[in-house]
């Protein structure tokens, strides 16, 4: 029975927002989606284990290839540890901003982790490079021949610069796995769009399965407010952001809002990235808003005014300022050791502008913790005013319920969410769409039946033959067509029944039968054949029934003769005979002739 | 299927293709030779242009001296240039259900297309190609507009007149169709019909017909593009280049396989080399500037400049040039130098290589940065302020007709110290210059066209072996100034099917299947029998569907059950209908093992006789008798139908079922 089942390696995707990588088997082909790196951790677990996938044997022999669906290392953090470390040579593919992007934050998180940090067991520089080696890059909506049978092709998913979605298909099933994405535009990208593709299994994040934000409008109005605010009385504000992404957009919104305002209070961005990373985003100013790629030639929104490079000395000048400063969820870098130094003013303010994953600091802060343990045993004490404003670009509730009804899929699955928001607009979907809905738990495999329909090649004749029939004037009644399929090395063809023995060059063997039918009627031969064709002909309307000249009749095929009895005057023998091929009409005949002729024929 | 050919121009192609019920469009190029038979565009009141003496003809007659003026021995039409529609009168164009463009050269044509035939279909075509050709547009419709023009001849273009005529006005073809430009507007409600695919995308149309563009590797975004059906596969190759300029390489492979190809926008200049032809551009132009003098470069705002743009880059520190101003003058110039570094994707390697340090594709923004490199929307303005000489400048348009270009010509053409180097190969050099003669100025002509050549078309069939060729006339015979070079032609087997303007070809293929699609419960249904090794057959009998030009067949729905009631029923309500019919046979009887089969089955008294054919098997008792021979079997009895039956079963177990 065909099949495809989906499986995420654990702890991974599945109920959690940590990590995305899963598992997907369709018609024999498997494929990875994504490869992604869990922030909350600082040992193993914070890498998928792959050792899941294959027991034995190595995942390039198993795996037809592996998917990147954007650059968050969430989504792509253990490719290189994936590729180099435990081995894989198969394809990778990303879209090209994705390709440029990536390794760029992998080696970033790199010198945080190694360099910073100290640790080992960890991807190196040169492993970075050898992992991109094995990248493909694709077009948005280009068809990408994997091998002979598996095809991807790659949508707009908005989220982040060079996000997408991703088709896979294998003849007729197909499963459509979405990354993070995001249906409403926002300042600076567009919003995810998939045509009616109608695949067997949609994957979708959930992330904010059940919220339904309000306005991106009311959202902007109260960040700048609460900036504004703070920068008025003097105090501090820093966000802390990962280089690309949601730094940008609100790059461009503060960026206005200083304009318009005409603030003076400086704005920084922490680390050396941003001006390459302004940079990315000039030159994929392709993958950006329609907005901004129409007016890039006059003004590119990505060149900012206000917005400077930051220097670690500025953190303790005086007088107030914003700092962007990487990473977004505080675990790390410089946006930890600036909330460590401004973390005790209460004048202060730090946004967060995006989901933190359990165990980093930006969680304990959000979640209220006020006293944080900080290394060495140090407790830091929090008198900042810690705010938190989803900005980060995903579907919500209303968002992934619009992708279903773009996509049409039969089945839907459901990841990296939280298991009780899940449960919610699981029941949604199934109410609305009628589709099956899955949530797995990670490393939970889901399987789902598919029902292929079988493509077939038609000989001409056979389907010309058949159409002009349909086109007949009682075309109401579904017509039925005959032939015969042959099945070789992998290829069916569909042809006429005399052409598939013709084909394999054997002769038709002729199964014919003749029935004697005894009836009672005294008259000569000829008129005894006469009754039997008034009898036929009044019967069988819808049939060609014939009286030949030398007396016998005949029934579409079937032929009829009427001869004396050798013993018996008053009885005649009906030669009934048919071939095999008319069997139903040959003997319903017989039993017809059996009943005898009716009297008033006579 | 049939191929309606529009222009007889072989690079600026425009062909109608009828195939499985579409109706496509392939390109809609504009042929703008037209207008070199018009004076120039003079973006200042040129005395020397107005002064024109007024031709008269040969008996003195003089009625055509307003319309038609005397330049050096030619004869100009003192008017708005015109230019050469595609043929629209061949078939209803308001039919077309979408037009693919090649690229941005190819879709000069457009606004005239979509906005007065009644098209109402769609456009397929690549971003770059799009944001390009409205560049290519707007200069334009720009440079045409900014030069109101009082007069509009016509006169001359009466049939009667046009005889009189000298050459070439006499010869110019369907003068009667030529057309002003179109407006903005026009373009802008053309481009908002396009829709923006990319390399490798799969187009559904209509069900029947799938097309995908494929990079060409002449231009940025440009394509050949793959028409198909499960069966037919059609490749319009147009524009194609195999040399490493910056757009991405072109897809061969993708070419494979197909039963027509039709082939166009091969090379001009068959006889240049590309590279030298870079190589005399940069010399002759160092040697003009170092002798104080002006070079003039007239070309389009994109394609080829970049390239030159990127020799020079190279080359001006080493030729010690670093302190010429090189101004590039359009009203595109900056959008185009700012388009050409967002289409990352659609570039070389090379270039896209640069985008992931992050870094500008093209070395244009450093010449820019560097000042070396100036931009200017026109004469007019800032330009006229920073214009310094010597220098060099890039502008349009390449036909010497109109643009900035013309000012230039009027202001340096009387220096022998200055250049015109021309670069685009789309005009004759020496008619792009006859309005201006006599000119004191050096003329270099340096044309650098990288599509295809013939050693490279032949060696593309060679690997990509379609099944048949189509061309414009002038690929099938060697360029007429050059007869004896038959190497410049197309040679293949079998020789190509040639087209010119306004004909219409019977393409030539044949197909013999079709794909249909066996619904799930019917394929489940099917019994697959092994017939020979590895070859099985099923018996299928299933209900035809067909909608969208989509074939399915579904399994046939169960007939209703008979009641089973006592009731007498009418007889005819027995008449067997719609049942599958019973397959054909193949095999044959071997008598001995038959009958022992038979008696098996409990007949006691089977006699065999030999026949000339075969046999005859008797049932005595049965009053039957089966005939058996090599290709047949009769069986024949009394109307017993459980003793026909079962003699049938025992047949049928010794042949095979089709």
């Amino acid at each position: 029975i065909p099949h495809l089942s989906s499986f995420s390696l654990g702890p991974g995707a599945g109920q959690d927002v940590g990590r995305s990588c899963i598992l997907v088997s369709i018609a024999g082909k498997n494929v990875m989606l994504d490869c992604g790196m869990h922030m909350g951790y600082n040992d193993d677990r914070r890498f998928p284990d792959f050792s899941y996938i294959t027991q034995n044997g190595r995942l390039t022999d198993f795996l037809d290839c592996v998917i990147i669906s954007h650059f968050h290392l969430d989504h792509c953090g253990a490719l290189p540890y994936f590729s180099e470390m435990v081995g894989y040579d198969g394809p990778i593919y990303m879209t090209h901003p994705t390709k440029a992007i990536c390794p760029i934050l992998l080696e970033d998180y790199r010198k945080i982790t190694v360099d910073k940090k100290g640790e080992t067991n960890f991807f190196t520089s040169q492993m970075i490079k050898d992992c991109m080696k094995k990248v493909v890059a694709v077009h948005l909506h280009q068809t990408v021949q994997v091998d002979e049978e598996l095809e991807i092709k790659a949508y707009y998913a908005g989220h982040v610069l060079g996000a997408a979605m991703f088709q896979i298909k294998v003849g007729c099933e197909s499963v459509v796995y979405t990354g993070d994405y995001n249906m409403t535009p926002d300042r600076h990208l567009g919003a995810a769009w998939i045509d009616k593709c109608r695949p067997d299994l949609l994957i979708s994040e959930s992330t904010y399965a059940t919220t339904i934000r309000d306005s991106k409008r009311c959202r902007e109005r109260d960040f700048l407010k609460k900036v504004h605010e703070t920068v008025e009385r003097g105090g501090k504000v820093l966000i802390p952001v990962f280089a690309l992404g949601r730094a940008q957009e609100l790059c461009i919104l503060l960026e206005t809002f200083w304009e318009r305002m005409n603030l003076k209070a400086p704005i920084y961005f922490s680390t050396g990235l941003t001006e390459k990373a302004n940079h990315y985003y000039k030159l994929f100013i392709t993958w950006t808003n329609q907005k901004i790629r129409k007016t890039f030639v006059q003004r590119n929104m990505f060149e900012f005014k206000h917005i400077k490079a930051f220097d670690r000395a500025y953190a303790d000048n005086p007088g107030p300022m914003v700092v962007f400063a990487t990473p977004g969820m505080l675990h790390a870098g410089q946006s930890l050791q600036i909330f460590r130094k401004w973390a005790g003013n209460e004048k202060n303010m730090v946004i967060m502008p995006g989901y933190c994953v359990q165990g980093t600091v930006g969680h304990k802060i959000l979640s209220g913790q006020r006293k944080l343990e900080m290394e060495g045993r140090q407790i830091l004490e929090v008198k900042m005013q810690v705010e938190y404003m989803s900005f980060s670009a995903h579907a919500d509730a209303k968002g992934i319920m619009q992708l279903i009804r773009q996509a049409e899929p039969r089945n839907v699955l459901l990841v990296h969410g939280e298991a009780k928001k899940m449960e919610f607009l699981k029941q949604k979907i199934e109410q609305e769409f009628h589709v099956n809905c899955y949530m797995p738990a990670n490393g939970e495999t889901t399987t789902i039946f598919t029902n292929p329909c079988i493509p077939v090649d038609i000989s001409l004749g056979l389907l010309k033959r058949e159409t002009a029939i349909g086109l007949l004037p009682d075309a109401k009644k579904p017509k039925l067509m005959h032939g015969t399929l042959i099945m070789k090395d992998n290829s069916f063809r569909l042809v006429s029944s005399e052409q598939a023995l013709k084909e394999l060059g054997l002769a038709e063997h002729q199964l014919r039968f003749t029935c004697r039918v005894h009836i009672q009627d005294p008259r000569k031969e000829h008129e005894t054949g006469l009754r039997v064709y008034n009898h036929l002909k009044a019967i069988l309307k819808d049939y060609s029934v014939q009286h030949l000249p030398d007396g016998s009749i005949t029934v579409e095929s079937i032929l009829i003769q009427a001869t004396a009895h050798s013993e018996d005057q008053g009885t005649k023998v009906l030669l009934v005979s048919w071939t095999y091929q008319d069997e139903e009409l040959g003997s319903y005949l017989t039993s017809l002739l059996k009943k005898g002729l009716p009297q008033s024929t006579a | 299927s049939f191929q309606y050919c529009l222009s007889g121009h072989p690079t600026l192609p425009c062909n109608v293709l009828k195939f499985k019920s579409t109706t496509i469009m392939l390109d809609c190029g504009l042929d703008m030779t037209s207008t070199l038979n018009f004076l120039p565009l003079p973006l200042v009141q040129s005395p020397r242009l107005s002064k024109l003496p007024g031709w008269v003809l040969k008996d003195g007659s003089t009625f055509l001296d307003k319309e038609l003026k005397e330049c050096s021995g030619h004869v100009f039409v003192d008017s708005v240039p015109e230019f050469c529609l595609p043929e629209t009168e061949l078939l209803d164009l308001s039919t077309v259900d979408v037009i693919l463009i090649s690229n941005y050269h190819c879709m000069m044509a457009l606004p005239y297309i979509t906005e007065y035939t009644g098209f109402t279909g769609t456009v397929y075509a690549t971003e770059p190609t799009v944001q390009i050709g409205r560049l290519l547009m707007e200069e334009l419709v720009n440079s045409i507009e900014r030069v109101p023009k009082a007069q509009s001849a016509s006169m001359w273009k009466n049939k009667e007149v046009q005889r009189l005529l000298p050459a070439p006005l006499k010869d110019a073809v369907e003068v009667s169709m030529w057309r002003k430009c179109y407006t903005m507007p026009e373009v802008n409600a053309a481009l908002s019909k396009i829709q923006m695919v990319g390399y490798s995308q799969k187009i559904e149309l209509f069900g029947a017909v799938q097309v995908t563009p494929l990079s060409s590797g002449y231009a940025l975004g440009s394509s050949n593009w793959i028409i198909q059906s499960h069966y037919e596969k059609v490749s319009y190759v147009s524009g194609s280049s195999l040399l490493t300029t910056h757009p991405q390489p072109m897809d061969q492979a993708s070419l494979k396989n197909s039963d027509v190809l039709i082939l166009t926008g091969l090379t001009q200049i068959p006889t240049a080399n590309p590279d030298g032809m870079v190589g005399e551009f940069c010399s002759n132009l160092a040697m003009t500037v170092r002798n104080g003098g002006n070079v003039l470069v007239p070309c389009y705002p994109s394609g080829v400049i970049y390239d030159l743009l990127e020799c020079l880059y190279q080359y001006i520190d080493s030729a010690g040039l670093s302190n010429v101003p090189f101004y590039f003058i359009s009203p595109v110039a900056n959008s185009s130098l700012e388009f050409s570094q967002i289409f990352a994707e659609w570039l070389c390697h090379n270039k896209q290589t640069k985008v992931y340090l992050p870094e500008p594709p093209f070395p244009h923004a450093e010449l820019i940065q560097t000042n070396k490199l100036k931009h200017y929307p026109s004469i007019h303005g800032d330009f006229s302020n920073d214009f310094k000489q010597p220098c060099v400048v890039f502008t349009g348009h390449p036909s010497l007709r109109f643009g900035d270009v013309v000012h230039f010509m009027e202001l340096w053409g009387k220096s022998s110290l200055n250049t015109v180097i021309f670069t685009e190969p789309d005009f004759s050099y020496l008619d792009a210059l006859a309005p201006y003669q006599p000119l004191a100025m050096k003329c270099v002509y340096c044309p650098i066209d990288t599509r295809l050549n013939f050693i490279q078309v032949s060696k593309l069939l060679k690997e990509v072996q379609p099944l048949h060729v189509v061309c414009p006339e002038q690929y099938t015979q060697p360029p007429p100034t050059q007869s004896h070079r038959t190497d410049l032609m197309i040679d293949c087997q079998p020789p190509p099917m040639s087209y010119r303007r306004a004909e219409v070809l019977t393409l030539p293929y044949k197909r013999r299947y079709e794909k249909i699609e066996i619904m799930p419960d019917l394929a489940d249904s099917l019994v697959p029998l092994e017939i020979k090794p590895g070859i099985s057959l099923a018996t299928v009998s299933a209900v035809l569907h067909t909608k969208d030009n989509k074939h399915v067949l579904q399994l046939p729905p169960k007939p209703p059950q008979a009641p089973a009631s006592k009731k007498r029923k009418r007889v005819s309500d027995d008449v067997p209908e719609g049942k599958p019919p019973k397959p054909l046979l193949s095999g044959s009887i071997p008598v001995e093992q038959f009958v022992q089969t038979l008696e098996k089955h409990g007949f006691s008294d089977v006699k065999v006789e030999d026949t000339a054919k075969g046999h005859i098997v008797l049932l005595q008792e049965a009053e039957t008798l089966i005939q058996l021979e090599e290709d047949s079997t009769h069986i024949i009895c009394d109307n017993d139908e459980p003793l026909r039956a079962k003699l049938r079963d025992l047949v049928l177990k010794f042949l095979q079922k089709f």
